[in-house]
């Protein structure tokens, strides 16, 4: 497959990932990794340290699908959305069939009575395996800038 | 009488000489808010300062906060842990700048003013002035100025520090249950998974209050009923030491029958409800004893915690009258694998900012600061399992809340 391809094939994914989550289907949003695959919520102080704790971590659908049910049917909070706004997409090669690529990114919380505010800023470091017919990520990293989270993390990054 | 003649003595007053009843307004006044952070968090108590991992070399140091106090801790040449205020002796600047890192001595940014890793001042730039004009006037003595010091102790490998001389022990401090429940999690070295903070929009005892409160657990937290985890009765007890605001609670579980039940699980018809991926809570009994949650308290601001096999220091930090910092400090140990240290990351999910049994500790405390606004008559009721604050055998109980604010008015003098 060309280079071009993959291109908007990796931004397709990575749209759809924002949207999904965005318009409030997150019961699709294990769908688009990858199984098993690794999805990590993690401060970049963290990061950068080399420690491996993070705020949300899943290495399975399975497990997606559980913080999903959670989320709908066990965990109580403010009702918020999301705004994702996603930066220029950075290809930074291929390893096989995985497309390495990273990203920038905001997202805004939208409380139940309007209250908007800047929730995080961060970078996406994936890995999305393109082999299949469709794209789905291996891993996502959601490296954030600030170790800091207000209230709560409900809803996936 | 005010006892430092800095703040109004007279604080919010109380319906009685109890415990069991909390005028809401200590968790909306500003007076207040100065007063704890004189007599609490400056006063007579051991406040979490970082890990002895953390300053394993000399020069070594963490630059933290007793509540909103800038502090720093170091480990000197000879090896000894200090901790000082983070304030310059000549115009009040924050010497150390970094989170952590390691130093030779503490050069202040604003005039050059140096310290040693002992606090000592040593050094003062153009303290004899330049081409003899200038300087410091005779009389001055960099012996006579040393950073404010506190009082360090050690246990577990958690380092603890006091601004007060008049702090008890370290162990007599926690008392002998409470200091049994440290060591029994501290057992081994431990090592430094990773960090988080939460920002809380409220008065930091409500949240402290929170981690003191076993009525809620099963109530608030519906993680472990919706997915029919833990129906297995579960015997545990409160443990409350003598002036009341240290604590631990424990619960056992049967780790091998919860195992056999869940691999019973696709077999069920409410299999909807089970976890499709088990593990976020699949456990070892690593202490070898069947408690699978321990959570301990330390006045005025610490709490460590056994999760089943999420192990962390929670560090509460005032921040204004409605506001506080969180600061999550997950750990293993030493003697961890790969299989150990993977199975304390999947069971992370269970607690922090998107804790499945712990996000709505998160917002609870701004749900009750908001109906208090300007709406903080009156007092709550902490009556669940009586009025005293003793150590009790069941969980039913708001026991060691009331043993926080036994130990709060004593120490606030309210």
């Amino acid at each position: 497959m060309d280079d071009l391809a993959i291109r908007l094939g990796v931004q397709e994914l990575i749209g759809a990932y924002a949207e999904t989550i965005d318009e409030d289907r997150l019961e699709e949003w294990p769908d688009l990794f990858a199984d098993p695959c690794r999805y990590l919520v993690i401060s970049r102080s963290n990061h950068e340290a080399g420690m491996r704790q993070g705020v949300m971590y899943a290495a399975s659908q399975g497990m997606m699908l559980d913080r999903v049910f959670s989320i709908r049917r066990a965990n109580l909070f403010e009702p918020h959305r999301y705004r994702h706004v996603i930066g220029p997409i950075r290809f930074k090669g291929m390893d096989g069939a995985v497309a390495c690529v990273h990203s920038h990114f905001i997202v805004v919380r939208v409380m139940g009575d309007g209250a908007t505010s800047l929730f995080a800023t961060g970078r996406y470091l994936d890995r999305i395996d393109t082999s299949g017919g469709a794209y789905r990520f291996q891993e996502r990293l959601v490296v954030l800038d600030s170790d800091r989270i207000d209230t709560l993390l409900a809803i996936p990054l | 009488m005010s006892q430092s003649g800095l703040t109004a003595d007279h604080g919010v007053s109380w319906p009685s000489n109890g415990i069991s009843e909390v005028p809401f307004r200590v968790y909306t006044d500003q007076a207040q808010y100065d007063r704890e952070q004189e007599r609490l968090f400056q006063g007579p108590t051991w406040n979490y300062l970082c890990l002895a991992v953390e300053l394993t070399k000399p020069g070594d140091f963490v630059s933290t906060t007793i509540g909103e106090a800038a502090v720093i801790v170091v480990r000197d040449q000879a090896g000894a842990i200090n901790a000082f205020v983070n304030r310059c002796v000549h115009r009040g600047n924050l010497l150390c700048l970094e989170r952590q890192g390691n130093v030779k001595e503490f050069g202040c940014i604003y005039h050059g003013w140096i310290y040693n890793l002992t606090g000592q001042l040593t050094g003062v730039a153009f303290e004899h002035g330049v081409q003899r004009q200038g300087g410091m006037p005779s009389e001055f003595r960099k012996e006579d100025h040393t950073l404010r010091r506190l009082r360090v102790a050690e246990l577990g490998g958690l380092v603890f520090g006091t601004f007060s001389d008049s702090t008890p022990d370290l162990e007599s401090w926690l008392g002998e249950d409470v200091t049994r429940g440290l060591k029994r999690v501290m057992n081994r070295t431990p090592t430094l998974l990773g960090r988080n903070t939460q920002i809380l929009p409220n008065n930091w005892k409500l949240y402290f209050e929170n981690v003191k409160d076993t009525y809620h657990a099963s109530i608030l937290h519906l993680f472990l009923t919706t997915f029919r985890i833990n129906r297995l009765s579960m015997p545990g007890g409160i443990f409350i030491n003598r002036d009341g605001g240290n604590h631990y609670s424990f619960a056992k579980l049967d780790y091998a029958a919860e195992d056999a039940d869940y691999k019973d699980a696709g077999l069920r018809s409410d299999s909807e409800f089970r976890l499709q991926d088990g593990s976020v809570v699949e456990s070892v009994d690593e202490y070898g004893d069947g408690v699978s949650v321990q959570i301990l308290t330390i006045m005025p601001g610490m709490v460590l915690q056994q999760v089943r096999n999420t192990i962390a220091v929670r560090v509460i930090r005032p921040r204004g009258v409605d506001r506080t910092e969180l600061e999550w400090i997950h750990l293993g140990f030493d003697t961890d694998d790969e299989a150990m240290t993977e199975r304390r990351l999947r069971q992370g999910n269970l607690i922090g900012p998107a804790g499945y049994i712990a996000m709505e500790d998160g917002c609870i405390g701004g749900f009750v600061q908001r109906a208090l606004q300007y709406n903080d008559d009156g007092a709550g009721i902490v009556m669940m399992g009586g009025h005293e604050a003793e150590s009790q055998s069941f969980r039913a109980s708001e026991a060691a809340i009331r043993g926080f604010w036994k130990h709060y008015r004593a120490l606030m003098g309210d």
